[in-house]
C-alpha cells in the first residue's frame, strides 16, 4: 500500500505544482490546497500504514498494533495551519481582484517604479 | 589598570553622553567628555619610563577562547607613542570642538558619541596585538569615520565624502584580513609578537608575497596613498574637529602604523622596500603637485595630509633597507627609521594646528575659499600667528619642528643611493630627485596656504561675514601645538630619546635590542654645509621664487582634465557595480511570482535529488508493507480523478467541487488508515474550505481560463513532473528506511503512566508538543488578523461573511 501512496503523493504534488505556476490566482490557491493533501499523506505515509489498532489507549491491544500516532498529531497541526493559509490566500484574492480589477498574476506584476 | 579596559573607556564614557547632553544641555557636552582623553593621556604619559627601557606590557581579555580570540593590549614604544597621540591630540581636538559647535544648534550628543567610539578604535588598533581584534578596531575606525563625513548629514556632499570613504577603506581593510589570514595560516598564531619571532621562516613561505601585499592594501586605503587617497579630500565634509583628528593626527596613520608594525616581519622583502618607498614618495609628489590646485583651504590641508603621509611611508620603507646592509646602525640607513616617526609626530602637531586654523577661519569668515580670503592678517593677529608657525614647520624652515624632520628625510632619500640591492642602484638616484622636487611644492603650497589667507588685499565684500579674530577658547588648543612645533625644534634629543627611540626600536628590531641603542643625535647645524643642507637651501630659492610667481601659472593645474582622474573611476565604478548590480537583479526579479516559484522548484528537485544521488539515500524496500484492500484502491482511484478533473475543468465551479472530492477522499484515506481525529477535522475544514472557495468564485471574475502557449503549459508540466517524481522518490526511501527508531514508541509505551490520557495523538498536541499547538493557534491567529485587516481596510456590505469564517 505505501508504494501506491507514494505514487499518489507524487502525483498530488505534480498537479499542485502545475497548478500553482498557472497565472490564474484561483488555481494557484487551489493548487496549494492539493500541495498540502499530498504533504499530508507523505507524512503520514512515512509512519508507515501499517497499524491495526487506533491510537488510543485500550486494553488488550500491544503497544505494537496502534497506529503510529506521531505522524497523526503532526498531520492535525499541519491540516488548521494549511486551512488558515488557504483562507488567508482567498480573501487576498478577493482583495486584489477588488482593487486591482483582475485575477491574472502577470498583470499584478510590480513594476519598478511602484514596488 | 587593566590596559584593555582603558582601550574600552571612551566607549563607555560615551553611554552617558546621550543622557548628559539630554539632562545637562547648559553645559556644552564637550566639557565631560575631554575627561576621558585627559585622563587617558597623563596615564600613558606614566608609562613613558617603562618603554624608554625598551620594556613592554601586556594585558589580555580572553573573548572567545574556543576559537583562540582575544584582545590583547600591547604596549611597546610605537604603540604607547600612537597613544599618546591618539590621546593627546583627542583632548586638544575636544577642547577646540567645544567653541567651534554650537550647543544649542548641534547635535552634540551625536557627535561626542562617534569621537569617542572612534577614540576606542584607534587605541584598540594601536595597542591590539591579536590580528583578528586589530582587525575589528580597524573596521570600526573606518564606520566612525564614517559617521563623523557624515555628521551633517543632511548634506549632499557629507554623505558622499562618508559613503567614499568607507568603501575605500573597508576594501582595504578586507583585503588587510585576507593578508592577517594568511599571515596567521604561515605562522600558526594569530599574534603579531610570535610572527615577529618567527619572521625568517615566513619569509621563505608561498604565502608571504600576498600576505604583503594584502596588509600593504589595507595601509594604503587607510592612510590615503596613491591611488586610494581619493577619499580624504571628500572627507574634508567632516566639521573641522574632525578633520584635524582623525583625518591628519590619527585614523589616516593607522597605515602607516601598520605598514611599521609589520616591517620587522617584511622587511626581508625587495617587494615591501619598493612598494612601501615608492607609493610613500610617488604619493608625497602627486599630493605637493595638487595642493596647489585646491581652492578650498580644508582641501590644500587634505593633499598636504595625503603628502606628508606619503613621506612617511617612504621613510618607514626606507626603514627596511637597514635590514640588509651590514651594521646599519652605524651607517645613514639608521636615519629613515627615526626620521619616520619623528616626521609622524611632527606633522599630528603642526598639520593639527593648521586643520584648526582653517576651521577657525571658516568659523570666522563664513567661507573656505582662499579666492575670496586675504588680508586678515591685521584682523586675526593670532590665528595668523600659529598658522604662520604650522606653515613654515610643514615646509621645513629652521626654527620650527619641522626643519628637522625635514632634513634628515632628505638625508635618509640620499642614504637610497647608497643602497645595491633590489636595482636600486640603478633607480636609486629617482628617489632624492623626486623627493626634492616634492618638497618644492611643500614649500609653495605650505605659502600659498598661508599668505593667500592671512597677507594680501582684504576682500570683505566677498566674505558672507565679518572677519574677527576667534574666541580664545577656540585658539587654545591650536596655539598649544604652536607651541609644541617651536618647543621640539629646540629639544629634538629630548623627544627623540623619550618618544621616538622606543618607537624606533619596535619598527627595527634587527637592528636595536633597546630604544637606548638608537644613537641618533639630531642637530639643526652640523657644523658645515651638507648635501641635505644644500638641498633644503635650494628648496627655499627654487619654492620662494615659484611662490612668487604663483599666479601666473597656477591656471596651468586647469589643464588637468577632470575627466580623467581617479575620482572619476571611482564614480563609474560606483555607477558600474551600483548600476550592474540592479541590472543583473533584474535579469531574474521579474516581478511574476511564476519565475520564482519555478526558481523554487527547480532548486528543490535538483538539490533533493543530487542529495538523493550524492547520499545513496534512494533505498526501495518492500518488506513491511500495510496490505492493499478494496477500499483503498478505489478511493485512490476516486483521488486521482478529482486531482485530473481539476487539471481538466474548464469551469471553475467544477475544479472547485473536484478540489472538495480529493479533500474527502483524503479524509477517507484517514479513515482506513485508523486516524479518526485526523479524519473529522479533515471532513469540518474541507467543508469550510470549499465554502469559502465558493464565496471568492462567487466574487472573482468569470473567465479566467485564459488562452495559454503551449510552450508555457509543457514547461509548467515539465517541471510539475520533475517535483512528482521527486517526492515519489522521497516517499518511497522514507518508507523504506528507517534509520532511527521513532519517539512513537516512546509516546506509545508513557501516554497513560505519564501524561494520564488515553487518545495518543490529543495527548501529543496538548501535552508532549504542546507548544507546538500553541504555535499552531498562533498562525492561525495570525492568518485570523490579517484577513480582517484585508477586509476592514474598505468594508462594504459583502465582506462580513468572510470575517465569520
Amino acid at each position: 500500500m505505501e508504494i501506491i501512496m507514494s505514487f499518489v503523493i507524487g502525483f498530488l504534488f505534480m498537479a499542485a505544482v502545475y497548478l500553482m505556476l498557472s497565472k490564474s490566482l484561483i488555481r494557484i490557491i487551489i493548487g496549494t490546497g492539493l500541495l498540502s493533501h499530498g504533504a499530508h499523506l507523505l507524512i503520514l505515509t512515512m509512519g508507515g500504514l501499517g497499524g491495526t489498532a487506533l491510537p488510543v489507549v485500550a486494553d488488550g491491544v500491544s503497544v505494537s498494533d496502534y497506529a503510529d500516532p506521531l505522524p497523526q498529531a503532526l498531520i492535525l497541526t499541519a491540516i488548521v495551519i494549511s486551512f488558515a493559509v488557504t483562507s488567508f490566500f482567498l480573501v487576498l484574492a478577493y482583495r486584489a481582484y477588488q482593487e486591482l480589477g483582475t485575477d491574472n498574476m502577470n498583470l499584478m506584476r510590480g513594476t519598478e517604479d511602484n514596488d | 589598570m587593566s590596559l584593555v579596559f582603558l582601550i574600552f573607556l571612551p566607549l563607555i564614557a560615551a553611554l552617558f553622553i546621550p543622557l548628559l547632553f539630554k539632562k545637562l544641555g547648559r553645559i556644552h557636552t564637550g566639557w565631560f567628555v575631554l575627561i576621558v582623553p585627559v585622563v587617558l593621556f597623563i596615564y600613558y604619559l606614566t608609562l613613558l619610563p617603562t618603554t624608554l627601557e625598551g620594556g613592554t606590557l601586556v594585558s589580555e581579555l580572553s573573548w572567545i577562547p574556543s576559537i583562540d580570540l582575544a584582545i590583547v593590549a600591547y604596549i611597546d614604544g610605537l604603540s604607547l607613542l600612537f597613544s599618546l597621540l591618539i590621546s593627546g591630540i583627542g583632548a586638544l581636538v575636544v577642547l577646540y570642538s567645544i567653541f567651534y559647535l554650537d550647543k544649542k544648534r548641534e547635535q552634540l550628543h551625536n557627535f561626542y558619541v562617534y569621537l569617542l567610539m572612534f577614540m576606542t578604535a584607534m587605541l584598540g588598533v594601536v595597542q591590539s596585538d591579536h590580528m583578528i581584534s586589530l582587525y575589528l578596531f580597524w573596521e570600526l575606525t573606518s564606520i566612525s569615520s564614517f559617521l563623523l563625513i557624515g555628521y551633517w548629514y543632511t548634506r549632499d556632499r557629507s554623505r558622499f565624502g562618508a559613503l567614499k570613504s568607507m568603501m575605500i577603506t573597508v576594501f582595504g581593510g578586507l583585503m588587510m584580513l585576507g593578508g592577517f589570514v594568511l599571515l596567521s595560516i604561515m605562522g600558526n598564531t594569530y599574534s603579531i609578537r610570535e610572527l615577529i619571532s618567527q619572521a625568517p621562516e615566513l619569509a621563505t613561505h608561498e604565502f608571504f608575497v600576498w600576505a604583503l601585499v594584502l596588509i600593504l592594501l589595507g595601509a594604503f586605503t587607510k592612510s590615503a596613498q596613491f591611488p586610494f587617497y581619493i577619499w580624504l579630500p571628500d572627507a574634508m565634509e567632516a566639521p573641522t574637529p574632525v578633520s584635524a583628528y582623525l583625518h591628519s593626527a590619527t585614523m589616516v596613520k593607522a597605515g602607516l602604523y601598520l605598514v611599521a608594525r609589520f616591517t620587522p616581519i617584511f622587511a626581508v622583502s625587495g617587494t615591501w622596500i619598493w612598494l612601501v618607498t615608492g607609493v610613500g614618495l610617488f604619493t608625497l609628489f602627486w599630493g605637493s603637485f595638487f595642493a596647489l590646485k585646491q581652492k578650498d583651504l580644508k582641501g590644500i590641508l587634505a593633499f598636504s595630509t595625503v603628502s606628508q603621509l606619503g613621506l612617511i611611508m617612504s621613510l618607514l620603507g626606507a626603514s627596511a633597507m637597514g635590514f640588509h646592509v651590514d651594521n646599519a646602525a652605524e651607517t645613514v640607513f639608521k636615519y629613515a627609521g627615526f626620521a619616520a616617526i619623528f616626521h609622524l609626530v611632527n606633522h599630528a602637531v603642526f598639520k593639527g594646528s593648521l586643520f584648526m586654523i582653517a576651521g577657525i577661519v571658516d568659523h570666522e569668515t563664513g567661507t573656505r575659499d582662499i579666492r575670496k580670503l586675504g588680508g586678515l592678517m591685521s584682523l586675526m593677529p593670532i590665528s595668523f600667528t600659529i598658522a604662520m608657525i604650522g606653515s613654515f614647520s610643514m615646509a621645513g624652515i629652521p626654527l620650527f619642528g619641522g626643519f628637522l624632520s625635514k632634513e634628515m628625510f632628505l638625508t635618509a632619500m640620499l642614504a637610497i643611493t647608497e643602497f645595491d640591492l633590489f636595482s636600486m642602484d640603478v633607480w636609486g638616484l629617482l628617489f632624492p630627485v623626486v623627493a626634492w622636487i616634492a618638497s618644492v611644492f611643500t614649500f609653495i603650497y605650505s605659502f600659498y596656504f598661508v599668505f593667500h589667507t592671512f597677507a594680501g588685499k582684504h576682500k570683505p565684500e566677498e566674505l558672507p561675514k565679518k572677519a574677527h579674530e576667534a574666541p580664545i577658547g577656540m585658539l587654545i588648543s591650536p596655539a598649544i601645538l604652536a607651541v609644541l612645533v617651536i618647543t621640539i625644534f629646540f629639544i629634538p634629543n629630548f623627544v627623540g630619546k623619550w618618544i621616538v627611540n622606543p618607537a624606533v626600536a619596535a619598527i627595527q628590531p634587527f637592528l636595536y635590542d633597546s630604544p637606548s641603542d638608537v644613537h641618533v643625535h639630531v642637530a639643526a647645524w652640523h657644523g658645515s654645509i651638507t648635501p641635505e643642507l644644500a638641498m633644503t637651501i635650494g628648496i627655499f630659492i627654487i619654492g620662494g621664487l615659484m611662490f612668487w610667481t604663483l599666479r601666473k601659472w597656477q591656471r596651468s593645474y586647469d589643464a588637468f582634465p577632470d575627466k580623467v582622474s581617479l575620482n572619476r573611476l571611482y564614480d563609474n565604478l560606483m555607477y558600474l557595480s551600483d548600476g550592474g548590480a540592479n541590472r543583473f537583479s533584474a535579469v531574474y526579479m521579474t516581478g511574476f511570482i511564476r519565475s520564482y516559484l519555478v526558481y523554487m522548484f527547480g532548486f528543490f528537485i535538483l538539490i533533493v535529488l543530487s542529495t538523493l544521488v550524492l547520499n545513496e539515500a534512494f533505498a526501495f524496500d518492500l518488506s513491511d508493507l500495510a496490505p492493499i484492500g478494496f477500499y483503498e484502491i478505489v478511493i485512490v482511484l476516486a483521488l486521482v480523478g478529482g486531482t485530473i478533473t481539476i487539471l481538466a475543468a474548464k469551469s471553475r465551479l467544477t475544479a472547485i467541487i473536484a478540489l472538495g472530492a480529493v479533500g474527502y477522499s483524503v479524509a477517507l484515506f484517514f479513515v482506513i488508515f485508523r486516524a479518526p481525529d485526523l479524519a473529522l477535522t479533515q471532513l469540518v475544514i474541507e467543508t469550510i474550505s470549499v465554502a469559502l472557495f465558493l464565496l471568492a468564485f462567487y466574487h472573482l471574475p468569470k473567465s479566467s481560463k485564459k488562452e495559454e502557449r503551449i510552450r508555457f503549459k509543457v514547461g509548467n508540466g515539465l517541471i510539475a513532473l520533475g517535483v512528482g517524481v521527486t517526492m515519489t522518490l522521497v516517499a518511497l526511501s522514507a518508507h523504506s528506511q528507517k534509520i532511527l527508531p521513532s519517539i512513537s514508541e516512546y509516546y506509545k509505551e508513557t501516554v497513560y503512566s505519564e501524561a494520564g490520557g488515553g487518545n495518543i495523538v490529543n495527548v501529543i498536541l496538548v501535552d508532549y508538543r504542546g507548544f507546538d499547538t500553541l504555535f499552531e493557534i498562533t498562525v492561525l491567529g495570525i492568518a485570523g488578523i490579517g484577513i480582517i485587516t484585508m477586509i476592514k481596510l474598505r468594508l462594504t456590505k459583502k465582506e462580513g461573511q468572510h470575517e465569520n469564517k
